[in-house]
């Protein structure tokens, strides 16, 4: 699989400028994903590549079509040193999984990758990277196929419970 | 220990001692909806098996990002989503009130108190009420839709303090541009910003929302102000609501503790493609610009225009820019339409467009060309946000807009 490479403060307008916004299938918001900053993305991205980017990843609008376009285009996992916490929430509730690595400086643009989640590490050209663990309530959605399948399984909510992350 | 006026909202609305860092089930008071995000929003309510949603009364619908529809597919979605209003019983304001931010604020639909959530990141604007109020996804807003609740990270709380007089010309956007700029792009992600200070006690609510509307910009989850005397004149014939006292403790915990003085302050331009990329104006003045516009949830109110006739004066805009002046709601346009500046503008050479989102994210009109540059007044300049992703957008206050509309440059409003 490989490495999409991007920098710091990658912007929801640059997944996906504004003008697509009336679109809502993820297969056709990922032809128009990074339209303008990175066009050879949306043509060349292959079912697992992964995105990897250095600090919030993700920020500015609470459009959901970021995450849908990315997913659409056949990412299943963004590894960044730290996402904007709209985005972070918009893309696990879509099934995409965000991680959360210290140091992602020396990972190339190409590069291949191996991503191991539940073993908290990606694996990139032989080197191995730690990630943060996902915390527990965001697996519980991830683990019911995101917050649409969460809330099907549930009749009523658990109003006011609250629990240490 | 004492509470955050934030942990103090979510133990009030689940009725036992909440702290930061707490994950909880807290029920919301209100959820907005436009029709950028809210097709999505009831799609995903729908599959979650969704009949009818928690409360029509509590849920605010309106059009503002595309409007009129500017393309058969806008078209759909408004119809997609006056339909679900109709079978919901909910009260679309349809295109006609303004922009989202500020229809919630005008109509009373946030207050002390409150969890207020909206399918839009600048939802951080109802923070100037003293709710907490923060953006969520179309997902997250459908589960509410169906539920009337959402799970929150309770967040740990930024004090900013805020004092000083500001000098003539220079105001809330400036300070919240020098705030952006020391914190930086991702310095308050998952935390809420509590302006406080004799600053904050000072500003009028247009002042008090401008700021709270860019807390997003910082990742914050919220932006707040702890209600005062204003708040509540704000809130009279919006809201009936008996006043009450909501603030922190002395000894609330804070992450951290920033105080500001704007003794000195300089008028502010955010320079392309950051927002947190704030410098004074004399550095960027001289520079060319093809199009202002003055408006957004941000600076589109009736103060934000007198701030920007004041500047004006008798004299003319330039010719060598586009004036793009958008009111953010129908109250603001009809108060900026009574004191007679709507004519002002238009004598100037302004285009006056009605209450809308406009040129702002460049879902509809107003676009840029490669290489093209503007000056707003609105949040966010990120490449591509108004166009062209080969085009540059500077941020700036109504009153540096003004004086740069008239030169044709970017220009000190001290100076003319
Ligand atoms: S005016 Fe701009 S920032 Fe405000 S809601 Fe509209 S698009 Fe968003």
């Amino acid at each position: 699989m490989r490495v999409w490479k991007f920098g710091d403060d990658i912007d929801t307008d640059a997944i996906i400028p504004g003008r697509f916004l009336t679109i809502y299938d993820e297969k056709e918001l990922a032809k128009h994903a990074f339209e303008g900053t990175r066009d050879d993305f949306s043509k060349l991205a292959k079912d697992g590549d992964v995105i990897v980017a250095g600090r919030n990843f993700g920020c500015g609008s609470s459009r959901e079509h970021a995450p849908l376009a990315l997913k659409g285009a056949g990412v299943r996992f963004i590894v960044a040193q730290s996402f904007a916490r709209i985005f972070f929430r918009n893309a696990i509730n879509v099934g995409l999984l965000p991680l959360v690595c210290d140091d992602t400086s020396g990972i190339r643009d190409g590069s291949s990758i191996v991503v191991k989640e539940r073993e908290g590490k990606v694996i990139v050209e032989g080197k191995e990277y730690a990630i943060e663990p996902v915390p527990d309530f965001m697996y519980n959605i991830v683990e019911a196929a995101g917050l649409v399948g969460y809330a099907k399984q549930l009749k009523e909510i658990p109003v006011c419970t609250k629990s240490r992350q | 220990m004492g509470a955050t006026i934030v942990e103090k909202i979510f133990s009030g609305k689940c009725g036992s001692t909440i702290r930061a860092g707490d994950v909880v089930m807290a029920p919301v008071d209100g959820a907005m909806i436009h029709d950028i995000t809210g097709p999505l929003a009831i799609q995903k309510f729908y599959e979650m098996g969704g009949e009818r949603v928690f409360n029509p009364r509590r849920i605010i619908m309106l059009f503002d990002h595309q409007i009129p529809a500017d393309s058969i597919e806008a078209a759909k979605n408004h119809v997609y989503m006056r339909r679900f209003a109709a079978e919901q019983g909910i009260h679309n304001y349809d295109i006609c009130e303004g922009v989202c931010h500020q229809v919630v604020m005008e109509k009373g639909h946030a207050a002390p108190g409150e969890i207020v959530v909206g399918a839009d990141s600048h939802t951080c604007m109802y923070g100037a009420t003293g709710a907490f109020a923060t953006g969520i996804g179309s997902t997250d807003m459908g589960f509410v839709l169906k539920f009337g609740a959402l799970y929150f990270r309770v967040p740990e709380s930024i004090r900013a303090e805020v004092n000083g007089t500001f000098q003539p010309r220079v105001g809330a956007k400036d300070l919240i541009l020098s705030i952006a700029a020391d914190i930086g792009a991702d310095g308050a992600t998952y935390k809420a910003i509590e302006f406080c200070g004799d600053t904050i006690r000072n500003l009028n609510m247009a002042g008090r929302m401008t700021c709270c509307n860019m807390a997003i910009e910082m990742g914050a989850k919220a932006g707040i102000v702890a209600p005062d005397t204003i708040t509540w004149d704000y809130l009279k014939g919006r809201r009936e609501m008996t006043p009450f006292i909501l603030n922190s403790d002395p000894d609330a915990k804070y992450e951290e503790r920033r105080s500001y003085d704007v003794t000195k302050l300089e008028p502010q331009v955010a320079t392309p493609h950051n927002v947190d990329q704030g410098v004074p104006v004399g550095k960027v003045a001289g520079t060319h610009i093809d199009q202002i516009f003055i408006g957004s949830c941000t600076n589109g109110r009736f103060e934000d225009f007198t701030e920007a006739a004041e500047v004006l004066g008798d004299r003319k805009f330039s010719d060598k820019v586009r004036v793009i002046i958008i009111p953010s709601s129908r109250d603001e346009y009809l108060k900026t339409l009574r004191a007679g500046l709507i004519e002002k503008f238009v004598t100037a050479g302004a285009l006056v467009e009605a209450p809308s989102c406009g040129p702002c994210m460049g879902g509809a009109f107003g676009l840029l060309a490669p290489g093209e540059v503007s000056l707003s007044t609105s949040n966010r300049n990120f490449k591509g946000r108004q166009g062209s992703t080969e085009a540059f957008v500077y941020l700036c206050s109504p009153a540096t807009a003004a004086a740069s509309a008239i030169t044709g440059e970017i220009t000190d409003p001290r100076e003319v």
